[in-house]
Order: C-alpha cells, then sequence, then structure tokens
C-alpha cells in the first residue's frame, strides 16, 4: 500500500499540528452546595472553585499532507473528536499551534437545519451556511436532492415527517455537497441502508479526491482500513502511532480485542 | 511499504518525508495559515458580506419555524403586539388613566408598544444568538456575528408584518396620511442599526456570563417602565434634575419611541433633539457594537 500518489518528494503539507495542547474548562454553576452557600462565596468574592479541567489533547505533533485520506482510531473520549475540532478551528489550543490550509471544514450542517421546514429548504438553508454563493446553491439543488433518493413529493414536506434514515441521507447529501481543501468526518458514514453506504462511501472517496486531505474518526476499524492509507491512534490526548491505516489498525486491534 | 512505522512519542517532524524541518517552519514554508485565529476587522467585515444571504435566509427560516406548530400560524406575527396594546391599554389608559393630556392616546400608546417591542426581541434574541446555537458555532465555520445580526434581521422581518398594522390602527384613530410618513423609512433604519449594535453586545456578554440571560428579563422591564410609552416623559420629567432628565429623555428606546410618533402622529410634537439623537445612537451603538463582539471572535462556543 503505497498511498494515493506515492510521490513522497513532492508531498505538500496542508494540516501541520505543532505540540498541540487543548484544554476544556468546564464551570460547574455554584459552589456545589445549596443557594445560599453559593451567595455566600459570591458576595466574599471566591472564585469559583468547581471548575473542572479537561486536558483533552497533551502535546500531538503531525503533518498531515495533500491527497492523504487519514484514519483517527481511538477510545471513546480519548480525544479524537476534539483534535477534530482543533484543526477546524473551532477549539482554541491552550499551547501550540495548528497550521492548516484554506479553511477546514467538519462534515455536518445538522445545527444549521430546521426540522420544522421543508426539506427543500433545508437543502437551501444547509447549503447557504456552509458558505455557498445562492446561484450556487440552485445549481447544485438537483443533484443533492437526487443524491439523497428523497422522492419529488417529499421534498416539499417538512423534514419533521421523514423517517430517521431520509433525514440522514438528506443531512449527508447537503453536507458533502460543498468541497473543502480539508475535511473532517466524524463518524458519518454508517448512515442510511446499504446501497446509500455505498454512494456515501463513493462520495468521501470523490470528495477526499477533490479535497487536499480527508480526516475520518470512525469506530468501525473496517472503514479505516478501507478508506484510509495512514492512521493516527490518539490514547488519553497523546499520538500513540502514526503509521499506515493496516499497521496501526492492527496494532490497535491487538490491545482492544 | 512507503510509511515508516513510529510508536509513541512521534518526532515533530514532517512525516514520512526525508527532511524534518519544525513544523512552525515547515508551515511557514507552504504558506499554511493559524486555524481558528481572528481574522482583521476589514476581512470579517467582507466575510460577513458573503454572508448576507444566509443571514436573511437563517432569519427568515427561524421566523416561520417559529410558529409552524400553532393552529394560526404566522397571524400570531400581528397578533401578538396587538394584544400587548391593548393589554397596556387596559391598564394604563382605562384603570390608572395616565392619558391626560394626550390628544391621540390610543395611537400614542400602539406606536410605543410596537416600537418598544422591535427593540426588546431584537436585544434578547441577540443576546442568546451565541449560547443558544453553540452546536452551530462548534460545527461550522463562520463569522459569528452572522447569529446576532440574523436575529436582528428575524424581528425586523416580524416588524415588516407589524408595520402596516400599526399604521391602520393609528389611521383609525383620526391622524391624516402626511409627507412626514415617509419619516418612518429611516426611524426604522436607524432604530435596526441600534439593535443590531444592542444585539452584537449582549450577544457576547451572554455567551462569557450566562448570568446575563437571568438578568435582562428584569432590565427590560424596568426600561420598557421608564421609556414613556404610556405617557409622556417631556411632560413627566419636567420638574426633575437635568441628570434625570438627560437620562429620560436621551434614552435609546424613548428617542425611537418619539421619532415614530413624530412621523405618524399629526397630533404628537416631538422635541428637535430627538432626530439627532436617534442618528447617533444607531451609528454608535452598532460600532460599538460590532468592535466589542468582533474582539471575542476566536473565543465564542469554546471550551
Amino acid at each position: 500500500m503505497t498511498g494515493a500518489n506515492g510521490q513522497y518528494a513532492e508531498r505538500i503539507p496542508t494540516v501541520v499540528v505543532d505540540d498541540l495542547h487543548v484544554i476544556y474548562r468546564v464551570a460547574r454553576g455554584g459552589g456545589g452546595g445549596n443557594a445560599a452557600a453559593t451567595l455566600l462565596q459570591v458576595i466574599q468574592g471566591k472564585p469559583r472553585q468547581h471548575v473542572t479541567e479537561v486536558h483533552a489533547i497533551r502535546g500531538v505533533t503531525f503533518t498531515a499532507h495533500r491527497g492523504e485520506a487519514i484514519g483517527l482510531v481511538g477510545r471513546n473520549g480519548s480525544g479524537k473528536s476534539t483534535l477534530l475540532r482543533a484543526v477546524a478551528g473551532l477549539v482554541p489550543p491552550a499551547s501550540g499551534a495548528v497550521y492548516t490550509e484554506g479553511q477546514p471544514s467538519l462534515l455536518g450542517v445538522n445545527a444549521a437545519l430546521m426540522n420544522a421546514l421543508s426539506g427543500e429548504r433545508n437543502v437551501v438553508l444547509g447549503c447557504l451556511a456552509m458558505g455557498m454563493a445562492p446561484a450556487e446553491v440552485a445549481a447544485r439543488f438537483d443533484e443533492i436532492v437526487a443524491f439523497a433518493d428523497i422522492p419529488e413529493e417529499a421534498i416539499h414536506r417538512q423534514m419533521n415527517t421523514y423517517s430517521s434514515g431520509m433525514a440522514a441521507k438528506l443531512r449527508f447529501a447537503i453536507a458533502s455537497a460543498k468541497t473543502h481543501d480539508v475535511l473532517l468526518v466524524d463518524e458519518a458514514l454508517a448512515t442510511g441502508d446499504a446501497a446509500f453506504r455505498r454512494r456515501s462511501d463513493e462520495r468521501i472517496k470523490e470528495l477526499r479526491e477533490a479535497a487536499g486531505t480527508v480526516f475520518l474518526v470512525s469506530h468501525n476499524l473496517g472503514v479505516i482500513r478501507g478508506t484510509c492509507q495512514r492512521a493516527l491512534w490518539i490514547d488519553e490526548g497523546t499520538l500513540r502511532m502514526d503509521g499506515t491505516a493496516d499497521e496501526v489498525v492492527d496494532a490497535y486491534e491487538k490491545v482492544y480485542s | 511499504m512507503a510509511y515508516s512505522r513510529r510508536m509513541v512519542e512521534p518526532a515533530p517532524s514532517d512525516w514520512g518525508a526525508n527532511d524534518s524541518p519544525a513544523p512552525k517552519e515547515l508551515a511557514a514554508r507552504h504558506g499554511l495559515a493559524q486555524s481558528g485565529a481572528r481574522p482583521r476587522q476589514r476581512d470579517y467585515i467582507r466575510q460577513l458580506w458573503g454572508r448576507r444571504y444566509f443571514i436573511v435566509q437563517y432569519a427568515r427560516a427561524r421566523n416561520e419555524a417559529k410558529y409552524t406548530a400553532t393552529a394560526l400560524g404566522q397571524v400570531w406575527q400581528i397578533l401578538t403586539p396587538l394584544l400587548n396594546a391593548t393589554v397596556y391599554y387596559l391598564i394604563f389608559g382605562v384603570l390608572i388613566n395616565t392619558r391626560r393630556g394626550v390628544p391621540n392616546y390610543i395611537a400614542f400608546l400602539v406606536v410605543g408598544v410596537f416600537i418598544f417591542t422591535y427593540t426588546q426581541s431584537a436585544l434578547l434574541g441577540g443576546s442568546r444568538s451565541i449560547s443558544g446555537n453553540l452546536g452551530l458555532v462548534r460545527a461550522l465555520h463562520f463569522p459569528r456575528a452572522t447569529l446576532p445580526l440574523a436575529s436582528t434581521i428575524m424581528e425586523l422581518q416580524q416588524l415588516f408584518v407589524a408595520v402596516p398594522v400599526l399604521c391602520a390602527i393609528v389611521l383609525v384613530t383620526g391622524e391624516p396620511i402626511t409627507w412626514s410618513w415617509l419619516l418612518l423609512v429611516p426611524a426604522l433604519f436607524l432604530q435596526t442599526m441600534f439593535n443590531s449594535g444592542l444585539g452584537l453586545i449582549f450577544a457576547r456578554a451572554t455567551s462569557q456570563l450566562r448570568d446575563v440571560e437571568q438578568l435582562l428579563p428584569f432590565a427590560i422591564r424596568t426600561w420598557m417602565y421608564a421609556s414613556g410609552i404610556f405617557f409622556v416623559i417631556h411632560d413627566f420629567a419636567r420638574d426633575a434634575p437635568l441628570a434625570v432628565r438627560v437620562v429620560l429623555e436621551g434614552n435609546p428606546a424613548y428617542v425611537y419611541i418619539e421619532v415614530v410618533r413624530g412621523a405618524l402622529m399629526t397630533s404628537h410634537q416631538i422635541q428637535p433633539y430627538i432626530w439627532p439623537l436617534a442618528v447617533m445612537w444607531g451609528f454608535c451603538t452598532l460600532v460599538a457594537g460590532f468592535v466589542y463582539f468582533w474582539r471575542a471572535e476566536a473565543r465564542y462556543g469554546r471550551g
């Protein structure tokens, strides 16, 4: 397995992660006790002590290149999703830095969609949210609906009347309508029926070819092997291993199975 | 096998390549930019302008989604301010009778209620626009000011529905249509600038200190009673010390209400300083709100 292009002398870096640390600060309301105790604390000007710090990423360094598809493996809570968000610039580094080519994007527009509106409106809304111009949305509209496999009458119905599979397909179709320089996919592949999954795999592949670089978080190790050449094993916020997808997944399976 | 394998503690290097410059140098050499950094103000404005269609569509979608579960649907956009005006008329016009000295009390009151409602709901919407949309903020990259601006636009779209109703009521109470009705356009434009600025300020404030959201309803209620919706502030504060009069009559909510009253009501005289104040509040609040919001751009929805 030699990767997408095999010409390593000319590999162009698209994402450089330099000794990245991410710390979440979670403020737990009040001083833990009752309202009166909390009020007393505030009046006395004591700092609120119940701020929990979660050191989610502890010094990760790697470089990703154009044309690479990189799988992230690791147990729940190991920091995979946080790492993706940091690469996307959605979570600030506590120290270290992330350098990227263009604007990396997480695949997914769910948060911008509104179930009370029709599928049609949501296609427009989602595309605009991703930064498309109205003309581009109009040009892509039919393609998106066709890809999502939504029947003609259903596209005018409110999205909360859709089956969960239909809604998931439409969301994926919208999210994957835009090509990105650096694409970050967080467990988005396992939606819809078997036929749709095959097509979404193909779409990911297309996006990967159009995109510079793809990061993929998945607990389905088969998907990582099939889709990625390279994999990173994240363990308790550190980079435990970096190598070809097969090597890393083999090593990972040896430990956790 | 082209890839080498590295266990534990990978060296900070260009993985798999022959030469291994420091990550920072590598990034600089290939022109990579730091992810999630705050853009310069000029770029930020350009990015926002690029999102104008999204702002309008998002506002429209939110407005439509808001009433889909109700039987009357969009009718509530008109009904809500009307019912408000009725309640205040019963309390202040009939029970407490603050109408003394106001020739056309119904028009006077209804303009006050409608115009204050616009600022009030823009303020509330703006204050929740970041803290209530964290999912969106954490999933997609876009200039964050999009959200508070969209919530102001959302209220503006509601206002477009309410204004014809307002005009109809004013007409029915006997005010004639005059050229000064055209002043409604700049008046609402300035108020929209003010509301946008206010929304931006409170969007940031609430995203950093959630307690603000709990306090706002009380602050807004106080503001409402001090804004001359139910009585004539200028007469009411005649004998008050200068400082009190400046605060009461310079109050932006009062200023925008008066501007609209002056435009629509021949029976109502407004003070000469009202229009300059309306312009001042509009521009200053928008600029201040924009700068204040922009300064925290890199921190919204995080950690």
